[in-house]
């Protein structure tokens, strides 16, 4: 439905002859807006829904009295379902600490929470289909729980800053009974606020991924970060740490390059970089740890994301 | 009357505490709104940001934000 209505727009209603650059650069645009517009609000909704049965009290207790393995593997699974940014992941981060949730199974939370998030795994789908979506999830996941298992194994916990064990809530949030329409109105409002969030980053990424699409010889990417470079996957994650938070706006980009020649693995590496590791991201957290702990924090999730970079590479 | 407004100053705290001055000045009403963005002292109350805590009592946590009409409901019960 949607090639059709950018083949109508293309040739029909702008006039533009099949097989120019002009005429690919904007069939690939129209197509992919108003596809990611949709799976966004479609699966925004859905995501926000389940959210409404994981407020953080309840994610707390669930990572509570857990062992440390189990711990790991489902703080990062319920890493998928949050909507955290590290910036608001910290104080539920303290939470856990506080209630004796493991130190390696709440950095398996803070790994996950913003590597394998609804917009990137939307994004993926939509443009490089379920295989490449499913590879993310697996791949982000596998990452979250083995750093978080390693600082676990560590023992890091000194290195958490001081007053982070001592901060003592002074009323305990009464977690809200909600009806069925409370959670489809919060459910429509999410939708609305991510909307609001991404939609020009979405637009300018496809934007620039049309141009790349129509524009950009295949032989260019191939020759600076095909696979045969074998630095390719280290600059990829290099490059993916300034861009912060615009998942959106990347994602597009990297799809466009990826026709070009890019290897898979080397995109996957650049947007969990993205996605996971930044430069913002590592001041913020350094106001909760200690500066040994946040460079094993970077160090383990980097390692893992150039050895999923290069194990893909491999294999495909 | 003392609202404080938690976060480390994302555009989703910045944008609560704009609800929250409006919500003030449709009702009327003197309050000392105060940002916190310490995360000590987040902590105390609240475990996902952006938080709105009216007389140390934790009204919203979290997203989406609460719409101004919301907010104007609880400063009206806490005004009494």
């Amino acid at each position: 439905m949607f090639q059709y209505i950018a083949d109508v727009i293309t040739y029909d209603i702008l006039r533009l002859s099949r097989g120019t650059n002009i005429a690919s650069s904007m069939n690939f645009f129209l197509y992919d807006v108003p596809k990611i517009y949709f799976l966004l609000a479609v699966i925004v909704f859905v995501v926000a829904i389940i959210r409404t049965f994981l407020p953080p009290e309840k994610i707390r207790a669930l990572l509570s009295h857990k062992h440390e393995f189990t711990g790991n593997i489902l703080a990062a699974c319920l890493g998928i379902f949050t909507p955290f940014c590290t910036c608001s992941a910290i104080p539920l981060f303290m939470g856990m600490l506080q209630s004796g949730v493991p130190l390696g199974v709440t950095m398996s939370f803070l790994v996950a929470s913003p590597t394998i998030n609804e917009v990137a795994i939307i994004l993926l789908w939509g443009l490089f289909g379920g295989r490449v979506a499913i590879i993310y999830i697996v791949s982000g996941l596998v990452i979250a729980i083995s750093s978080g298992f390693i600082i676990g194994r560590l023992k890091m916990e000194r290195y958490v800053e001081d007053f982070v064990f001592n901060v003592k809530p002074i009323n305990e949030g009464s977690v809200e009974n909600l009806t069925l329409k409370d959670r489809i109105l919060y459910a429509m409002e999410y939708v609305r606020e991510i909307f609001s969030q991404v939609w020009l980053y979405v637009m300018i990424g496809v934007g620039i991924g049309a141009f790349i699409h129509g524009y950009v010889p295949v032989e260019f990417v191939t020759k600076y970060a095909g696979n045969s470079n074998p630095f390719a996957v280290i600059i990829a994650v290099i490059l993916g740490v300034p861009l912060y938070s615009n998942a959106a706006g990347t994602i597009p980009i990297v799809q466009a390059l990826m026709e070009k020649g890019l290897a898979l693995g080397t995109t996957l590496a650049f947007m969990m970089a993205v996605t996971s590791l930044s430069f913002p991201e590592f001041i913020i957290l350094r106001k909760v740890l200690k500066p040994r702990l946040l460079l094993t924090f970077f160090g383990t999730v980097a390692i893992g994301i150039i050895a999923i970079g290069y194990l893909f590479n491999l294999v495909f | 009357m003392e609202i404080k407004v938690l976060g480390p100053g994302c555009s989703n705290c910045q944008d609560m505490e704009r609800r929250v001055k409006k919500a003030l000045e449709e009702l009327n009403i003197q309050a000392n709104v105060v940002k916190v963005t310490d995360y000590a002292e987040m902590g105390k109350y609240i475990m996902a940001t952006p938080g709105l805590v009216i007389n140390e009592k934790v009204k919203h946590s979290g997203k989406p934000l609460p719409n101004v009409a919301q907010i104007k409901e609880w400063i009206k019960e806490e005004n009494k």
